[in-house]
C-alpha cells in the first residue's frame, strides 16, 4: 500500500517541523508548509490525501484555504486543528465539509487516527 | 393599626446598611408631603380666614343699619310726642291769661280740648310763682298743693321748661310730668303743669309690630332706670340690666355684654329736652343664628377638605417617593449588572489571549516532547531510557494539564455570549465544581449528586447558567465549615416542562429576617463585606432564562435553593 500523503499548515514552522518528523516516524509522508498561500501553491504541484490545517493563521484563513484547496483537489479531506477553547470554529469547518477537527494541543495518536478513518482504512 | 401602617412608607422603618440613602428619600418624602401641603393647604386657610373677617365686616354692618335707622326713627317720634305736648300747653299758657287758668271752669274746658286733640294727658294744673297750686283737673285731690321746696319747680323757673322722669304716683301707674312756664313783666310768673300717661302711647311709638322677637326696645333716664317695662332688660322704674352708654346728640350703636354675658347691639339716643334716653337692645345670637349655621357648615367642609387633601398628599407622596426608589433601586442594580458585565468581558477578553498565546507554545512543548518520546522509543535500549520515557510522559501530561486550564479560561470567556444550547446539568455544575476543587479538597467538603435516570438535556445558556450554579454553590461553601456536604438533586417538573435542580448546603443557615432580603441588591450578610450582588445577579438570570429561584433555610441546619428552569426553549 501507497504511503499516505499529508499537507500539513500552520503558522508556527517549529510546530510544522516536529509534527512532520513524528508522522513520518510513523510512516506517512508529509509535507510541511508555513502558510495559506504556500499550501496552495503545492496542492497544484503535488496530490495529498489528505490536507492537517490550523484554522487560525495570518494571511488567508483556515476556511479559506480549505475552499481553494478543494477547487484544486475535490475529493481531499482535510482534519482541522483549532486552538480555541469553543469548539465554534472546528464546528463550522465542519459544516464546510471537513472531516474531523482536534484541539490543540493535539494527541498524534488521536491525529493518525483520523487519518486512517478519513481515507476509509 | 393598619390604616396607620398604610400611611408609613416602607422605607421609613428601614435603619442599617444603607442608612444613608433611606434618608434620603424620607427627606425628599418629608419635602414633598410639606411642599404639596403648604402650596394646597396655605391658600385654602388663607382664603377661609380673610372670608371669615369679610363675612364677620359685612354682616356688622348690616346688623348695625336697620338698629341705627330704627333707633333714629323712634327717636324723631318720640320728641315729636313730647314736643307736641310741651307746645301745646305753651300755646294754652301764652294764648290764655292768668285769671283764665286759674278759673277752675275754664281750666276744665280747656283739658277737655285738649284730652281730645292730643292723646296722653291725665291732668293739668295751674301753678303760681310762689309754687301754691291755684287750679287743678284730674283724678287727683291736688288743689292747693305746695310746690314751692320741689326741685322741678325750681327748674321750670329757671328753664321754663321740664320734663320729669317717670314716676308711679298715687294711682300706682307710671306717669311722667311737663312743666311751661309764663313770665309776666313785673308780675313774677306762673307754671302750668301737666301729667302724661307713660306707658299706652309711648309703648306705642317705641314698639312697632314687626319687632323681632329677641329685640327688646324701651326708654331709660339718665340714672339707668327704666321709663318703659323692658322684654329683658327689667321692670318698669327698676335699674336696666343694660347700663347708661355715654351722652351723644346723635343715635349711636354700641357692642356691649350684659352682666350674664350675653352679647347685643345697643342702638341708643338722647332725647332732647328729657331725661330720657332711648334703648333698641338686639341680642347679636338671634341676628347671627343664620350665619353661625352657615359658618358651622363651613368650618366642617373646611376640615374635612383638609383632612381630605392630606389624605391625598400622603398617600401621593408615598406613591411618588415609593416609585422614585424602586427606580433607584432599578438603576443601581442595572448599573451594577453593567458593571459586573463589562468586568467578565475583560476578564474574558484578558483570558481569551492569554489561553491563546500560551496555547501555541504549549502545542509545540506537546510536539517536540512527543518527538523526543517517539525518537527514544524507535531508539536501541541506551542508558537510563526507561527513565527519560517516564519523564517524557510526565511533561506530556503537564501539557495536558495546561491545556485544560486554557480551555477552562476560554470557556468561561465564551460566558458572555448569550446563546441556547443543549446543556446537560450535571456536566456544567461539574464543571463549575471544578474551579472549586481545590477549596473543597481543602476543607473537606464533599459533593453529592442525586440524579435521576434519564435525566433529560435543557435547552439554556451555558454560560449564564455556570453563573447561577457558581454563584449559589459558592455562597454554600462559604456557609460550611470544614468538613460540609452539599447535595445536589435533579428532578422533572413535568407539569411545567421543566427541570428542578435542588442545591442543598448544611451551613449556618439564614435567619427569617434576612430570608426575604437575600434576593436584593446590595443585601449581603458575608461580613468581611460582601457587595450583596451576586444573588441579584442570579435572581435576574434565572428569571432571564425563564425560570425561578427559591429558597429554604433553618438556621444552624441548613439551607436549600431551587432554581426551576424550562426544558425547552424560551424566546428571551
Amino acid at each position: 500500500m501507497a504511503p499516505l500523503r499529508v499537507l500539513l499548515i500552520d503558522d508556527e514552522e517549529e510546530l510544522v517541523v516536529t509534527l512532520a518528523e513524528r508522522m513520518m516516524l510513523r510512516g506517512i509522508e508529509v509535507e510541511g508548509v508555513t502558510s495559506g498561500a504556500d499550501a496552495i501553491g503545492r496542492v497544484q504541484l503535488v496530490k495529498f490525501d489528505v490536507v492537517v490545517l490550523d484554522m487560525k493563521m495570518p494571511g488567508i484563513g483556515g476556511l479559506e484555504v480549505m475552499k481553494r484547496i478543494r477547487r484544486e483537489q475535490p475529493g481531499i479531506k482535510f482534519i482541522l486543528m483549532t486552538g480555541r477553547g469553543s469548539l465554534e470554529e472546528g464546528e463550522e469547518g465542519m459544516q464546510e465539509g471537513a472531516f474531523a477537527y482536534l484541539l490543540k494541543p493535539i494527541n498524534i495518536e488521536d491525529l493518525m487516527k483520523k487519518m486512517m478513518e478519513a481515507i476509509g482504512v | 393599626m393598619g390604616f396607620l401602617r398604610r400611611m408609613i412608607p416602607d422605607y421609613w422603618a428601614e435603619e442599617g446598611s444603607s442608612a444613608k440613602g433611606l434618608f434620603r428619600y424620607r427627606r425628599l418624602w418629608k419635602y414633598s408631603v410639606s411642599l404639596t401641603a403648604l402650596v394646597s393647604l396655605a391658600p385654602l386657610i388663607i382664603m377661609t380666614v380673610v372670608n371669615y373677617y369679610l363675612d364677620q365686616k359685612v354682616l356688622r354692618v348690616e346688623m348695625i343699619h336697620p338698629i341705627s335707622q330704627h333707633t333714629s326713627n323712634t327717636k324723631r317720634s318720640l320728641e315729636f310726642f313730647i314736643e307736641e305736648r310741651l307746645s301745646a300747653l305753651n300755646l294754652i299758657i301764652h294764648d290764655k291769661s292768668f285769671e283764665d287758668l286759674a278759673d277752675q271752669k275754664r281750666l276744665i274746658s280747656i283739658f277737655g280740648n285738649m284730652k281730645n286733640s292730643f292723646g296722653g294727658f291725665v291732668d293739668l294744673g295751674l301753678i303760681d310763682a310762689k309754687g301754691y297750686q291755684r287750679s287743678y283737673v284730674g283724678p287727683y285731690e291736688l288743689k292747693g298743693k305746695d310746690y314751692k321746696d320741689q326741685s322741678w319747680f325750681h327748674e321750670v323757673s329757671l328753664r321754663g321748661l321740664y320734663v320729669s322722669n317717670v314716676f308711679m304716683g298715687y294711682r300706682n301707674f307710671p306717669h311722667f310730668v311737663i312743666a311751661v312756664k309764663n313770665e309776666k313783666s313785673g308780675e313774677g310768673f306762673y307754671v302750668l303743669r301737666a301729667t302724661i300717661d307713660a306707658e299706652t302711647p309711648i309703648q306705642k311709638i317705641i314698639s312697632p309690630l314687626d319687632l323681632r322677637p329677641s329685640t327688646d326696645v324701651f326708654v331709660i333716664n339718665r340714672e339707668g332706670v327704666l321709663q318703659t317695662s323692658s322684654r329683658f332688660h327689667g321692670k318698669i322704674l327698676e335699674k336696666s340690666s343694660v347700663p347708661v352708654p355715654p351722652f351723644s346728640s346723635r343715635p349711636e350703636v354700641l357692642e356691649g355684654h350684659t352682666r350674664e354675658g350675653q352679647s347685643y347691639l345697643l342702638g341708643y339716643a338722647y332725647i332732647e329736652r328729657t331725661p330720657f334716653i332711648l334703648m333698641i337692645v338686639a341680642q347679636r345670637a338671634a341676628l347671627m343664628k343664620n350665619w353661625l349655621s352657615v359658618r358651622r357648615d363651613l368650618i366642617w367642609f373646611l376640615v374635612g377638605s383638609v383632612v381630605l387633601i392630606l389624605l391625598v398628599i400622603f398617600w401621593g407622596s408615598i406613591y411618588m417617593v415609593s416609585r422614585v426608589r424602586e427606580a433607584d433601586l432599578k438603576r443601581d442594580a442595572l448599573l451594577h449588572n453593567v458593571e459586573y458585565t463589562n468586568k467578565m468581558a475583560s476578564i474574558g477578553r484578558l483570558a481569551t489571549g492569554v489561553a491563546h498565546e500560551i496555547n501555541n507554545p504549549l502545542a509545540i512543548i506537546n510536539e517536540k516532547a512527543g518527538l523526543v518520546k517517539d525518537l527514544a522509543l524507535r531508539t536501541e535500549d541506551f542508558p537510563q531510557k526507561e527513565k527519560i520515557i517516564k519523564n517524557i510522559d510526565s511533561l506530556l501530561a503537564n501539557v495536558d494539564r495546561c491545556s485544560t486550564i486554557t480551555h477552562r479560561l476560554l470557556g468561561f470567556a465564551k460566558r458572555m455570549d448569550v446563546s441556547l444550547e443543549t446543556i446537560n446539568l450535571e456536566l456544567i455544575i461539574r464543571e463549575v465544581l471544578g474551579f472549586l476543587e481545590k477549596e473543597a479538597s481543602y476543607r473537606n467538603i464533599s459533593v453529592h449528586f442525586h440524579i435521576p435516570e434519564g435525566f433529560p438535556s435543557i435547552q439554556s445558556d451555558r454560560g449564564q447558567l455556570q453563573q447561577v450554579f457558581l454563584n449559589i454553590i459558592n455562597n454554600a461553601f462559604a456557609a460550611m465549615k470544614e468538613g460540609g456536604r452539599i447535595d445536589i438533586s435533579m428532578r422533572e417538573e413535568r407539569d411545567e416542562d421543566a427541570v428542578a435542580v435542588t442545591i442543598k448546603d448544611n451551613g449556618h443557615g439564614i435567619s427569617k429576617e434576612d430570608l426575604p432580603r437575600i434576593f436584593e441588591p446590595f443585601f449581603t450578610t458575608k461580613k468581611e463585606g460582601g457587595v450583596g450582588l451576586g444573588l441579584s445577579i442570579t435572581y435576574g438570570i434565572v428569571e432571564k432564562l425563564g425560570g425561578r429561584i427559591s429558597v429554604e433555610s433553618t438556621v444552624g441546619q441548613a439551607t436549600e435553593f431551587t432554581v426551576i428552569l424550562p426544558a425547552k426553549k424560551t424566546r428571551f
